[in-house]
Order: structure tokens, then C-alpha cells, then sequence
């Protein structure tokens, strides 16, 4: 059973310490940059648990996810930006999104998942590439390539005391300002929590396990008496509909919504690359994935200084080590990864344990 | 009693070659019907245009009396036509208890929950774990479908049918490639099956003791055609058969 996400103990080690650093964070890791990570953590594990359960678990590829995260992104900014910073805004802005991503999904399902595998990835990379050109033309309500800028409800104003001390000021907790930022971070932790729950929910269910015999053998499970396209319908809508209620939430956290942020193909890279770092097919890879690569794209330039200025004075290294190369070694370090764990990190971690 | 499963003039052709050719024939319950023909014959694609997994060219596939030849594979087995496969056709990396628990929960209607836990069904799982233990196979329950022998896997593709429960049992060469000591297991499971008169069973087979030990009838493909249908002892008996079955003795 190596693959199927039951995982061995230092797995689900590592997956909870992550959920407990994401937990305290605000105080584990004070500064405005720390919890700027930490919040797009664990939007990225939502979005990237909820791909895998869409390639990993049914073994359906597709490149419209960002789209589908962008939709429900969008729908929240839109909404905040043309209306008031209400949350009746932002939640009709937020569900008219999500409603247009299951409906797209359900569309692209029907008219194409018959077709060979190679062609729905081809049809799904055609779809999102007309979302991306749309988003950038209907500049008046989308704003374009700068994106839309916006204020989320008044609770998570930077200017929101949530308590207040003895003098009236907004209360420290640990030396932290109880302000709304910290409201913001617990909606986007809380809400990305109870998302990563139900789709790990589901990979233990009993459709789950039909998921995972479409993936394996798909005209087995038709014969035993499965409709396998209408099993990857559901799938596909649902995965759509998650991604894009971790849109919402990002785009909640952020006030701005643009191309760069939620619709282009450079977060479908990283999201893939999360996946494959993460492991495919086990749903602890999208916890471990997301913030390995949150943490490099966000800390590896800072440490490359510090090792560049700690060894400055020897020939070539503090060369090698300038933090204009680190994409390079984040190359580097991929390759490494995918050579010591191909099955991703939880995947071979996993494996590892259950063949001893 | 009338039939609960009939192909009519069940025909499909590729290309040119016509593999399957304007075969009718009804099978009742209670009644365990072996097919036979050599290789090629078109024993294995006459089990798919009934199963589903090929569309006929022409002609009609009736399970009690509707007509069923334009269902999904799905929908066939819904309807009750269940299948074993001749080379071997199961989930890999999945376990034999979820193999088999996949096969239970399809005919159950649980498979579109997906906010429950599927180890909350006891019931699906203790009725999985009936059909392993009439299988022989609880030992290795929790392994991998890819770690089973090739007895074990051949016995699995059995139990997978069992677990399916259908009306219609076809078993395509069981116990092909399977050892003398696993193929009697077999055997001895589609004998047991055959003793529950609501069933019809279709096996292609070509270990001519077991034909005789387990036939209430044999029919005769060659070439796509049904050639002889009828007792054993009189299909047997037939030159026609013999012909066909014994090398290319009447054309050499
Ligand atoms: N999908 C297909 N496309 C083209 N030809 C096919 C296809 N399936 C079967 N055939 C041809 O139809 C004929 C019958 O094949 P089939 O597998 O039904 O024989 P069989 O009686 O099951 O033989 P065996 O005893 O070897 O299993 C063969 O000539 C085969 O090559
Ligand atoms: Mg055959």
C-alpha cells in the first residue's frame, strides 16, 4: 500500500509540525514577510491537495487549476472593487466565482473527458489560456495586467483592535497586536484547514477508492459497474470548485487580485512542481510540498546572502552563492529531490516505512 | 423458463475480418454453458459484445428479454451481466480487500459517497472478506494486487466476479496458466455457483475434463460461427467437432 496516502509516521510527523508552525505562526514567526508566507502556505495546500486528488488519486491531468483559482479570486475582487468592503460582497463575489468555476468545470468534463487523456490536458491548456488573454482584456472589470486593487471587510483592517488592553489600545498577545491581520490570518488558516479536511476526507471514502481504481485501471472499474466518466465529472467540478474557494481566500488575504497572483501559468508550474516535490497520490505531498516551495521561493535569496556574505574573501563561492542565481539552485535542488525521493517526499517516506 | 441472457444474430466485424458472425443463442437460468472453439475461434470477443467492451456491428444482446447492446459496460453489469477477464484485469497497486471491496460497493451504491468513510461500511468490508475467504485468499488480503502470484491473481479476477453478484457469470479461461493445485479452487467456486438455479454461467474453457465435469451444455465456435450446440456427450461425440478441436486432421 505505498501509495495510498495512509503514509508512515514520520509523514505525518513532519505534516503536523508544519500544521502547528502554521498554526502559531503570527507568534512563532513575527514580521509582516513571515506571515505573508504562512498565509499563502496554506492556500497553496488547499490548492495543491486538491490537484492532486484530481492527477495523483484519478490520474487526470489538467492545466485549467489556476484557472479555476483565479475564477473564485476574481470573483471576490471584482465584487470588493466595484462594491463596498462588505462581507455580503465578498461572499456573493466569492460563490458568483465558485458557481463559474463548476459550471466551466462541469462544461469542459462533459464535452471532453471522453476524449484520450492527452487531448483533455490539451483542451484544458486551451480553456486557460482564454481565461488568462479575457482577464487581461476586460481591463474595466478586471483591471488588466495590473489586477484589481480592493479593501477586505473592515475585521481584517490593519486598523481593527480585536481586543483591547487597559488603556483602550489594541491588546498584545506574546508581543503580538491583536489587530486584524491577525483575524485575516486565522479566516485564511481556519477556512484552508477545513478545505484540506474534507478533501483528505474524501480520499478515504468510499468514491475515493473508486477514484483511485479509475486511476489504476480504468476499464476495470467500468466493467465492475462504475460510469468512469461520470465519477471524473464529479471530480473534475469538485477539484474546481475547491480550487476556487482557495481563491476566495486568497484573494481575501491579499485586497488585490491579478494575473500574476492567481491566473498565470507560472503558478500552474508551481503548483505541479508541489505536487511532484510533495508526492503524488498521498494528500500529506500537497502539506510538505506547498511549504517547501513557499519557504525557497520566499527565504532561498536570503540565505544565499548570508552564505555569499559568510563566505566572502574565498575565491568563486560567494560568486556561486549570489542571490541573483537562486533560481538556479532552486533548479538544483529539484533535481536533487525528485533524484533521492522519486516518489516525492511523502510518497518515499511512506514507502520507505511500510517495506521494512 | 425463459432466458436471461440471448444474443441475436450478435455480429462485429473488423474490418474486414469478421470475428464474431450472426451468433444467437439463449442462456438459461440454472444452466452452466461452456464455450469452446480453438484459438481465434472469437470465444473472447463474443464475452465483450456481451459485456459491453465491444459494440456490436449488428444484432441485439438481451438480458431477461431488454435489450441491453447500447449500455455502457457499466450499465451491463448494473443490469446483471458480470465478467471475468482472460488475462488478468485488476487494480494493481490497490489491495486484494479493497479489490474486492470495489466490486461489493459497486453493486451496493455506496461509490457516490464521498464525505463518509468508506471503513464505516462494516458491512462492505465483512462481505469483502467473505468472498476472500471463499477464495482462499485472506492471507493476502492487505498486499498489493501486484504482489499476488499468478495463481492468486487469477484467483482474485474470479473472486472479483463472485463479489459482483450478477445474474450472468462469464469466466474467460480461469484457470489458464493457473497451477494443478489452484485450479481445482476454481473450479470448485464455479461449481458451487452452478448449484444456485436463479444463475447462468458462461465459461470458455479448453481442459476437456473440466468441460465434461462442469457442462450442462457446450457450444462450438469456430471462425466467428456457432458451429454445435448442445449436450456434451452429443457435442462431443459430433465429427464435426472433432474435426475443429482435434489439429486440421479433415482439411489435411
Ligand atoms: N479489437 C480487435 N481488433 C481487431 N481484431 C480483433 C480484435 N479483437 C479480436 N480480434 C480478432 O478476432 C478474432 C477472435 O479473437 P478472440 O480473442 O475472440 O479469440 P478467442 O476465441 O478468445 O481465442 P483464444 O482461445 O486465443 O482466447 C481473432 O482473429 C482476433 O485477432
Ligand atoms: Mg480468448
Amino acid at each position: 500500500m505505498a501509495r495510498l496516502g495512509i503514509g508512515g509516521w514520520s509523514v505525518r510527523l513532519i505534516v503536523l509540525g508544519i500544521g502547528v508552525a502554521l498554526l502559531f505562526a503570527p507568534f512563532l514567526f513575527p514580521g509582516v514577510r513571515a506571515i505573508e508566507v504562512a498565509a499563502r502556505i496554506c492556500v497553496f495546500i488547499v490548492l495543491v491537495a486538491s490537484y492532486d486528488l484530481l492527477i495523483g488519486y484519478t490520474g487526470i491531468v489538467s492545466f485549467a487549476h489556476t484557472m479555476f483559482f483565479g475564477l473564485g479570486a476574481y470573483g471576490v475582487g471584482i465584487a470588493l472593487a466595484q462594491h463596498d468592503a462588505s462581507w455580503s460582497a465578498l461572499i456573493l463575489g466569492g460563490a458568483a466565482g465558485v458557481l463559474a468555476a463548476l459550471v466551466l468545470a462541469v462544461l469542459i468534463a462533459l464535452l471532453s473527458l471522453r476524449v484520450k487523456a492527452i487531448f483533455f490536458a490539451m483542451v484544458t491548456l486551451a480553456v486557460a489560456s482564454v481565461a488568462l488573454v479575457l482577464a487581461s482584456q476586460l481591463s474595466n472589470l478586471t483591471g488588466g495586467e495590473d489586477g484589481v486593487t480592493y479593501s477586505a471587510p473592515d475585521l481584517f483592517s490593519p486598523a481593527t483592535a480585536l481586543f483591547h488592553d487597559a488603556t483602550g489600545r489594541t491588546a498584545r498577545f506574546f508581543g503580538v497586536r491583536m489587530d486584524g491581520k491577525i483575524a485575516a490570518y486565522y479566516f485564511i488558516f481556519g477556512g484552508s484547514l477545513v478545505l484540506y479536511l474534507i478533501l483528505l476526507r474524501v480520499t478515504v471514502s468510499p468514491l475515493g477508492t473508486v477514484l483511485k481504481a479509475i486511476r489504476e485501471n480504468e476499464a476495470r472499474a467500468e466493467a465492475l459497474g462504475y460510469r468512469v466518466v461520470a465519477y471524473r465529472t464529479f471530480v473534475f467540478g469538485f477539484t474546481a470548485v475547491m480550487a476556487a474557494l482557495a481563491g476566495v481566500l486568497y484573494a481575501t488575504w491579499l485586497q488585490y487580485t491579478g494575473p500574476d497572483t492567481t491566473l498565470s501559468f507560472e503558478i500552474m508550474v508551481d503548483i505541479l512542481l508541489m505536487v511532484v516535490i510533495g508526492g503524488m497520490g498521498t494528500m500529506w505531498g500537497a502539506v510538505i510540498g506547498a511549504a517547501a516551495l513557499v519557504m525557497a521561493q520566499y527565504y532561498l535569496r536570503d540565505l544565499m546572502q548570508a552564505a555569499s556574505d559568510a563566505l566572502a574573501g574565498l575565491p568563486l563561492l560567494p560568486d556561486l552563492l549570489n542571490p541573483d542565481r537562486w533560481l538556479l539552485w532552486l533548479g538544483i535542488v529539484f533535481i536533487l529531490l525528485v533524484y533521492f525521493f522519486p516518489a516525492g517526499i511523502a510518497g518515499t517516506l511512506a514507502g520507505r516505512e511500510t517495506r521494512k | 423458463m425463459p432466458p436471461s441472457l440471448e444474443t441475436r444474430d450478435l455480429t462485429i466485424r473488423f474490418g474486414g475480418h469478421v470475428a464474431v458472425n450472426a451468433v444467437s443463442c439463449a442462456f438459461h437460468p440454472g444452466e452452466l454453458t461452456v464455450i469452446v472453439g480453438p484459438n481465434g475461434a472469437g470465444k473472447t470477443t463474443y464475452f465483450n459484445l456481451i459485456s459491453g467492451q465491444l459494440r456490436a456491428s449488428s444484432g441485439q444482446v438481451l438480458k431477461d428479454g431488454r435489450d441491453i447492446g447500447r449500455l455502457a459496460p457499466s450499465g451491463r453489469a448494473r443490469a446483471g451481466v458480470g465478467r471475468a477477464f482472460q488475462l488478468t484485469n485488476l487494480f494493481p497497486e490497490l489491495s486484494v480487500l479493497e479489490n474486492i471491496r470495489l466490486a461489493v460497493q459497486a453493486r451496493s451504491g455506496v461509490g457516490r459517497q464521498f464525505l463518509r468513510r468508506a471503513s464505516g461500511h462494516r458491512e462492505l468490508i465483512e462481505q469483502a472478506e467473505g468472498y476472500l475467504a471463499q477464495t482462499r485468499l485472506t492471507e493476502v488480503a492487505h498486499q498489493p494486487a501486484s504482489a499476488l502470484s499468478h495463481g492468486d491473481q487469477r484467483k482474485l479476477e474470479v473472486a472479483l466476479l463472485l463479489a459482483m453478484e450478477p445474474d450472468v457469470f462469464m469466466f474467460d479461461e480461469p484457470t489458464a496458466g493457473m497451477s494443478l493445485d489452484h485450479a481445482p479452487d476454481v473450479l470448485d467456486l464455479i461449481a458451487e455457483i452452478k448449484k444456485d438455479r436463479s444463475r447462468t454461467v458462461l465459461l470458455v474453457e479448453h481442459k476437456m475434463d473440466v468441460v465434461r465435469a462442469l457442462a450442462d451444455r457446450i457450444i462450438v465456435l469456430h471462425n466467428g460461427t456457432l458451429l454445435a450446440d448442445g449436450k456434451p456427450a452429443e457435442v462431443m461425440a459430433s465429427d464435426l467437432v472433432r474435426e475443429v478441436y482435434l489439429g486440421k486432421r479433415g482439411a489435411a
